[in-house]
């Protein structure tokens, strides 16, 4: 049995001309939350569903607890749960009924699968609504009968493909109160896509995926490290003449996304009233702050994590 | 921990029984669908039944049965056509709701999933042909126990053969937009072309082809010949009962066998 959870190298896959993956490696090791970071469109669920053995990539390797998802599909399959982004529920059954019928797909049956529901329903607290129809649910709460559904046959990994995704925000932090219960209850590995940058920020280990290649990988602490110091960022409505004129007069390299200005400095707050002075004029805001995974993916890729909402 | 850890290969009997029983859970949860079946083809029968009757008793049909009673059997096949592709059919919403994804990922045969499919689209077909076949000695239909079993078992190959149908249509299908499409040039054209609505033996020479090549032709007279097995006199079989028998059944089985093959080829693209 291999050491990682999930192990991932050299994995490609194309999309008619468009390559939705190139070359990316990936490790999980067993009881970490990892997440797949990245921007829509970069790859992550792609990705996600070889690992569930939806879809076959064109060339490299993946391993789930040693299984490979395109000769063995159905090990895989036994030791994996999967949490859809988009619902995979039955909204005419009821929460304990979804439950069962999944259960049956996995050959559990009788008592024992009874058990194994109540265990579930209880510890993702929807006892009490277990036999209210799915419908009839709040997007929070179907979505912990989604996990509860993937845990159920107890599963070594557990995928998730966006989790997060229509929570208002109260909901996404009882996601995150579950999550923490599964790894600290199932021995088990989490790896969630995610394209929001606070939850890639909660787990213990984070790849970056962008337009298909892996741009960074580590914990988010030794990510932000890279970017080396503070991060200055100023607003202001001419940033390209403001990039110019820290360059020229105080020999500062930043770059622009958007209307930032963005300057990476090991010296960060000293330099704030010099920029203060020189700029004064063009100025709405600087902030000074440590840099953020956004300010990894920036300084890996030269873009805006968003930028979807800038266009 | 639990012996959930320990996942067996799941049998598929238990995968087929799952799927079955959650087909009849939400039929039986979607009242209008309940509703819809049964009183369409009652709709049909007692319109169309009234307004064509005049003109079909001068025809040279061989029995003279009246036509409320002779389409009565045609409007029980469309009760089990309308179940049978309804519930089939729902496999394109299963797999537009997300449904389908958390069906794929469990280490279980396609083929099991959709005989469940299958299974479940023949059950809710079957309770309601049975409902409707109370119906016949209403109208004069002398029936007993035993052409009432012939009847059921007659429309139970039709309905799993329809199933079938409907499974693979669905499977190929993208989304349920083009369904109508289908249901308009497909499969009305095969209920209206099998001998439910006017006898093959009064039909023009071009159509007799078609209702030859229709499979569904022997359902409806294997059928009809069960449901008049106790009659004096029986409206003809448009072939020699054994060979409708032996259509249908074959029909049915080729339907199975094709939707469950389709679902076991792996996709190409993931979906």
């Amino acid at each position: 049995m291999s050491e990682w959870a999930i192990e991932v190298s050299d994995l490609t896959k194309s999309f008619n001309d468009r390559r939705a993956l190139d070359r990316v490696a990936l490790q999980v090791e067993s009881e970490h939350i990892a997440a797949l970071l990245g921007p829509n469109g970069g790859g992550k669920t792609t990705l996600f569903r070889i690992l569930a053995t939806l879809l076959q990539p064109d060339s490299g390797s993946a391993r789930i607890c040693g299984f490979d998802p395109v000769t063995a599909p159905d090990r895989v399959r036994r030791v994996v749960g999967v949490v859809f982004q988009s619902p995979s529920l039955d909204k005419k059954l009821t929460a304990a009924e979804n439950l069962r019928h999944h259960g049956h797909l996995f050959g559990m049956r009788g008592r024992s699968l009874e058990r194994r529901i109540g265990v579930m329903l209880e510890r993702f607290d929807i006892d009490d609504r277990a036999n209210d129809q799915v419908e009839t649910l709040s997007g929070g709460l179907a979505r912990r009968v989604e996990i509860a559904k993937g845990m159920l046959p107890g599963p070594k990994v557990l995928l998730l493909d966006e989790p997060s995704t229509g929570l208002d925000p109260v909901a996404r932090l009882d996601l995150w109160h579950q999550l923490d219960e599964v790894r600290n209850t199932e021995d088990v590995a989490v790896l969630m896509t995610t394209h929001i940058l606070d939850e890639a920020e909660r787990c213990d280990r984070v790849t970056i995926l962008d337009a298909g290649c892996v741009v960074a990988a580590g914990t988010p602490a030794s990510l932000k490290g890279q970017v080396g110091g503070e991060v200055i960022r100023i607003d202001s409505d001419q940033p390209q003449a403001i990039v110019e004129r820290i360059g020229q007069e105080m020999n500062l390299t930043a770059d622009v996304v958007g209307r930032t200005v963005r300057i990476e400095s090991p010296e960060g707050a000293g330099l704030i009233p010099k920029l203060a002075e020189l700029l004064n004029d063009h100025v709405q805001t600087i902030t000074l702050g440590h840099p953020t995974l956004e300010d990894v993916f920036i300084h890996q890729t030269g873009r805006s994590f968003n930028r979807e909402r800038e266009e | 921990m639990s012996g959930a850890t320990a996942v067996q290969r799941a049998p598929v009997s238990l995968a087929v029984y799952s799927m079955w029983r959650r087909e009849l859970t939400r039929f039986w949860r979607q009242k209008s669908r309940l509703f819809g079946a049964v009183a369409t083809p009652l709709l049909f029968w007692l319109v169309l039944g009234a307004g064509f009757g005049g003109s079909f008793s001068h025809s040279a049909s061989a029995t003279d049965t009246d036509y409320l009673e002779y389409f009565f059997p045609g409007t029980v096949v469309l009760a089990v056509l309308f179940t049978a592709i309804y519930s089939t059919i729902s496999v394109i919403e299963d797999r537009q709701e997300g449904f389908l994804q958390g069906v794929m990922v469990a280490p279980v045969s396609r083929g099991g999933i959709v005989a469940g499919k299958m299974l479940g689209a023949t059950t809710l077909a079957m309770a309601q042909g049975f409902l409707m076949l109370l119906i016949a000695p209403l109208i004069g239909i002398p029936c007993t126990l035993v052409s009432f079993a012939y009847a059921l078992l007659a429309l139970f190959a039709v309905a799993f053969g329809l199933s079938g149908l409907g499974l693979m249509i669905a499977w190929m299908m993208e989304s349920t937009s083009g369904f109508h499409a289908i249901m308009n040039l497909l499969l009305m054209p095969m209920w209206l072309l099998s001998g439910a609505v006017f006898p093959l033996s009064d039909a023009h020479s071009l159509i007799k082809v078609l209702m030859y090549a229709n499979p569904l032709t022997y359902g409806v007279s294997a059928f009809r010949a069960g449901l008049y097995h106790s009659a004096e006199a029986a409206p003809a079989p448009a072939a020699p009962l054994t060979a409708c028998i032996l259509v249908t059944a074959a029909f049915a089985t080729l339907m199975v066998m094709g939707s469950i093959r389709l679902a076991n080829r792996p996709s190409r693209n993931g979906r």
